[in-house]
């Protein structure tokens, strides 16, 4: 297979000709935050978390095939701010109560915002008025905390071959929508990849919440991106 | 009812092939017949073209006039731009709501009219303007406002309100609209006679490799907005891998104050269709597809017969003029009102019966476009220019306008000006020349370009029409010393909000917080720090977002505050610290009074 060489942040990195430069970074031990991306699934590019600048113009790394000679810059303080933004809007669009929800310690939301150093959001909370469904006897989708990120989506079709999820209406209004009037009208099962693919707890399991006490979960210790930068570091 | 749902929704799909990419075609047919998309008939549809409910419930809710609840018989659509604003939108809307005892966005209790509001229906020069279902009414008044809904009661036939014809093929049988060209200045591209046939008798002369160095030499840039060079997109589509490809013609006309497609579709349909041929023997290609907005449903039958027509002369078809072996054949694509699929990559998303989010790039089109296929996308203009370019040739051509940009320009100008309407135009003319030519007085404004491109103050109007300096796809809207800069960027960042497809995170939160930011202001409540939270997420929204949309949605803001200057001493000014500025308390109690059921004692 042909390869290409380019540079993120000065450091060499090569990559599979038609690889994504997220890819080819992880492959480098370099971590690129990212969202809407989720391994064996094809990238969606709507959160942009990933954004790197490929020779000048911001790019989503996780669409954006690496190039022979590009430079990429990735942790840049522009770069930093804008990331931080993303989440801390991602924050106000939707109601998220960390303390009681029982994705807290597993979420990828959660875990970006402890890496970026987030507290409190810095925009105006939107308070969004947003139903939970409860009908399926396994698991429920809280819209409160969708972040739109399609990976059920895209789950649910590639992987599971069933289709249950998709997103309706557009703009502000944009919200995830379930095959049917209720989950309970789908085929979904608890051991769907479409469930685990959820970075936050929208799509939960039901009855094996809190299963694993405080400062023992995933993001307590250690953060979120640390395995792929020890590669680079060995 | 059911029974007859399920039958006649079948027999729809049936005609479009069970076809899942002609999803559009088959739901905008399921809401003509039955007034909306119930969820009853998006299971009918699911079933019958072998795809999934919530697919289908995607679409639908996508798009602006496709509904999944009953509307009634009769939607009446006022358009609500800006500039329809300033000629009376709110007292037509206020008007027309009264007569029929219903407010915006209802449908009376008999279900027979329902009425809303549209963004920009392309009718700038003949505000305030209204779609009822697809008849365009113009000039509105509250009295004629008022007599319409009153002659609707009635027949309920839209076609029955049409009682004066406009000029041009407005008055063709098949189209019998009311609209007027406005035609202000005819130039040699578009406006000079071009007989049918002559520019493609010509390309057919020369090799495909040689059609395409003749769009190159000379140096023909997109019209659409963009103003990429189109012989470098037709070459690129040429070479890329692939069996079959397709060329589109984007009729999407969606930025406000925009309307120069609409008049060529009406009075330069055959130069079109001989663009799009000769579009097609160039890059290899034996189909084409018209996208036309849904707003412009009124040009439809129009259009169909004259591509009926140039099939039995010969220009469409199989043998083009004698060429053995050349065929290419057209399709219209209605859309059905959302702004986003004029961005090419969400058009062809549209055409293969999706939501119209725009794709992820690369792959660009020319490589990989509908349906996978290589395809070329160009604006109406674009294609109306091939034919000329091709008859006239490419010297002809290029020794119009200025170095950079070459040819002419179709711009439509509308707001504060005695003459609206459409002006084809060399290119590096000034921004002043176009104040003078249509006789705007005191002016302080312009949108060139509309609200995605930039808004100028006085000290720029000697710029010049050019993708060099104030770039446009054809809008220049005027705005006169009294309006409110700040009011036009919160007026287009609702539009903006409207129309974003939601897909990224920039786009769709940053947009509302700006909007929440710039409201503050306007309602007095602003801090300095307002300004600079503004800068700074429109600056975000521009280089994060996804797509065009929301890399411009901010431009007004961001032209607003370049010439605020002298404004904004009245709006903003420093607040005690610990005081949320924006909250209004006695607001807020009668709210809550509102609530409980009683007056509050505190205030
Ligand atoms: C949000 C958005 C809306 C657009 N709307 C239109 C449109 O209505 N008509 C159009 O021709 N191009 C529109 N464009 C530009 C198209 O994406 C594309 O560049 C154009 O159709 C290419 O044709 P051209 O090169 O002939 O201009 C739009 C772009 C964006 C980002
Ligand atoms: S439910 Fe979860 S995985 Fe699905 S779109 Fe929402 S946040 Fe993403
Ligand atoms: S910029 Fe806006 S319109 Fe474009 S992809 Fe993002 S959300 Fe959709
Ligand atoms: S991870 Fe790339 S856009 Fe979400």
């Amino acid at each position: 297979m042909k390869t290409v060489t380019f540079t993120i942040d000065g450091k060499i990195v090569r990559a599979d000709k038609g690889q994504t430069i997220l890819k080819a970074a992880e492959a480098a031990g370099i971590y690129i935050p990212r969202l809407c991306a989720c391994k064996d699934l094809v990238p969606h590019g709507s959160c942009r978390v990933c954004s790197v600048r490929v020779n000048g113009r911001i790019q989503a790394s996780c669409v954006q095939t690496a190039a022979e000679g590009a430079i990429v810059e990735s942790e840049t303080d522009e770069l930093r701010e804008y990331r931080r933004n993303i989440i801390d809007m991602l924050f106000v669009e939707g109601n998220h109560f960390c303390m009681f929800c029982e994705k807290s310690g597993f979420c990828e939301l959660q875990a970006l915002a402890y890496r970026f150093g987030i507290t409190a959001p810095k925009y105006r909370l939107l308070y969004p008025k947003r139903d939970i469904d409860l009908s399926h006897p396994e698991v429920y989708l809280d819209h409160n905390r969708c972040i739109l990120c399609g990976r059920c989506v895209r789950a649910s079709q590639d992987l599971d071959r069933k289709n249950v999820f998709q997103f309706v209406e557009r703009g502000c209004r944009k919200r995830l929508q379930v095959n049917g009037e209720a989950l309970s009208d789908t085929d979904l099962r608890a051991a769907d990849q479409a469930v685990s693919a959820c970075p936050v707890g929208a799509l939960m399991r039901k009855r094996v919440g809190y299963a694993v006490p405080v400062g023992r979960r995933p993001y307590d210790e250690v953060p979120i991106g640390r395995d792929i930068e020890k590669k680079g570091e060995e | 009812m059911k029974r007859a749902l399920a039958k006649i929704t079948g027999e729809i799909c049936k005609k479009f092939g069970n076809d899942p990419t002609r999803m559009m075609d088959i739901a905008m047919a399921v809401q003509e017949r039955f007034g909306c998309v119930s969820p009853e008939a998006m299971d009918e549809i699911a079933r019958a073209v072998n795809s999934h409910r919530v697919e289908v419930e995607s679409l639908v809710t996508f798009y602006g006039f496709l509904s999944v609840k009953p509307q009634g018989k009769v939607v009446i659509r006022l358009c609500r731009d800006i500039i329809d604003w300033m000629k009376g939108y709110e007292s037509v809307a206020d008007a027309m709501s009264r007569e029929l005892g219903v407010s915006m966005g209802e449908t009376t209790p008999d279900g027979a009219i329902t009425l809303t509001h549209a963004p920009c229906i392309g009718m700038s020069d003949q505000a305030p303007a209204a779609l009822v279902n697809e008849v365009v009414v113009t000039h509105l008044t509250p009295e004629r406002g008022r007599q319409l809904v009153r002659d609707l009661r009635r027949h309920l036939d839209p076609q029955q309100l049409v009682t004066m014809v406009g000029d041009g093929n407005n008055d063709h049988p098949l189209v019998r609209s009311m609209v007027r060209n406005n035609i202000r200045m005819r130039g040699p591209v578009h406006f000079a006679d071009f007989e049918p046939g002559s520019g493609l008798r010509r390309a057919l002369t020369l090799k495909p490799m040689d059609v395409i160095r003749e769009i190159k030499e000379s140096r023909l840039r997109g019209r659409g907005g963009a103003g990429f060079p189109a012989g470098l997109k037709w070459e690129m589509a040429a070479n890329a891998p692939g069996g079959k490809r397709y060329v589109i013609c984007n009729a999407d006309e969606g930025e406000p104050g925009t309307f120069k497609d609409r008049v060529l579709l009406t009075e330069c349909t055959g130069q079109l269709l001989e663009g799009m041929a000769i579009a097609g023997y160039a890059v290899g290609s034996d189909t084409g597809i018209i996208y036309l907005r849904g707003e412009y449903r009124y040009l439809l039958p129009y259009l169909e017969s004259v591509i009926e027509e140039r099939l039995r002369r010969g220009f469409l078809g199989r043998d083009i003029l004698g060429k053995k072996g050349f065929r290419f054949d057209v399709r219209v694509q209605m859309g059905a009102g959302a702004y986003i699929c004029g961005e090419e990559t969400a058009l062809i998303s549209s055409c293969e019966g999706l939501p119209g989010v725009p794709k992820n790039r690369p792959p660009f089109p020319p490589q990989q476009g509908y349906l996978g296929c290589p395809t070329i996308v160009n604006n109406v203009e674009t294609l109306c220019c091939v034919s000329r370019i091709l008859l006239e040739g490419a010297a002809w051509f290029a020794s119009m306008g200025s170095p950079r940009t070459t040819g002419t320009k179709v711009l439509s100008i509308c707001g504060d000006c005695r003459k609206p309407g459409v002006y084809e135009v060399p290119f590096g003319i000034s921004a002043r020349e176009l104040i003078e030519m249509s006789e705007a007085e005191n002016t302080g404004t312009m949108l060139i370009g509309g609200p995605c491109r930039q808004m100028i103050g006085s000290e720029r109007f000697g710029g010049r029409i050019c993708y060099d300096d104030l770039a446009t796809g054809g809008a220049i809207l005027i705005f006169n010393r009294a309006r409110n800069k700040l009011e036009i960027a919160e007026h287009y960042l609702d539009f903006f909000i409207e129309e974003s497809c939601g897909h990224c995170t920039p786009c769709r939160v940053g947009l509302i917080l700006l909007k929440k930011a710039v409201h503050k202001v306007i309602e007095g409540a602003g801090e300095p720090s307002d300004l600079a939270e503004m800068r700074d997420l429109s600056n975000f929204i521009i280089r994060m977002s996804r797509c065009g949309l929301g890399q411009a949605a901010p431009n007004p803001v961001l032209g607003a505050l370049e010439i605020f200057g002298d404004l904004s001493a009245g709006f903003v000014a420093e607040r005690k610290p610990g005081l949320l500025p924006e909250f209004d308390l006695s607001k807020a109690v009668i709210d809550a009074e509102m609530r409980v059921g009683r007056q509050s004692k505190i205030v």
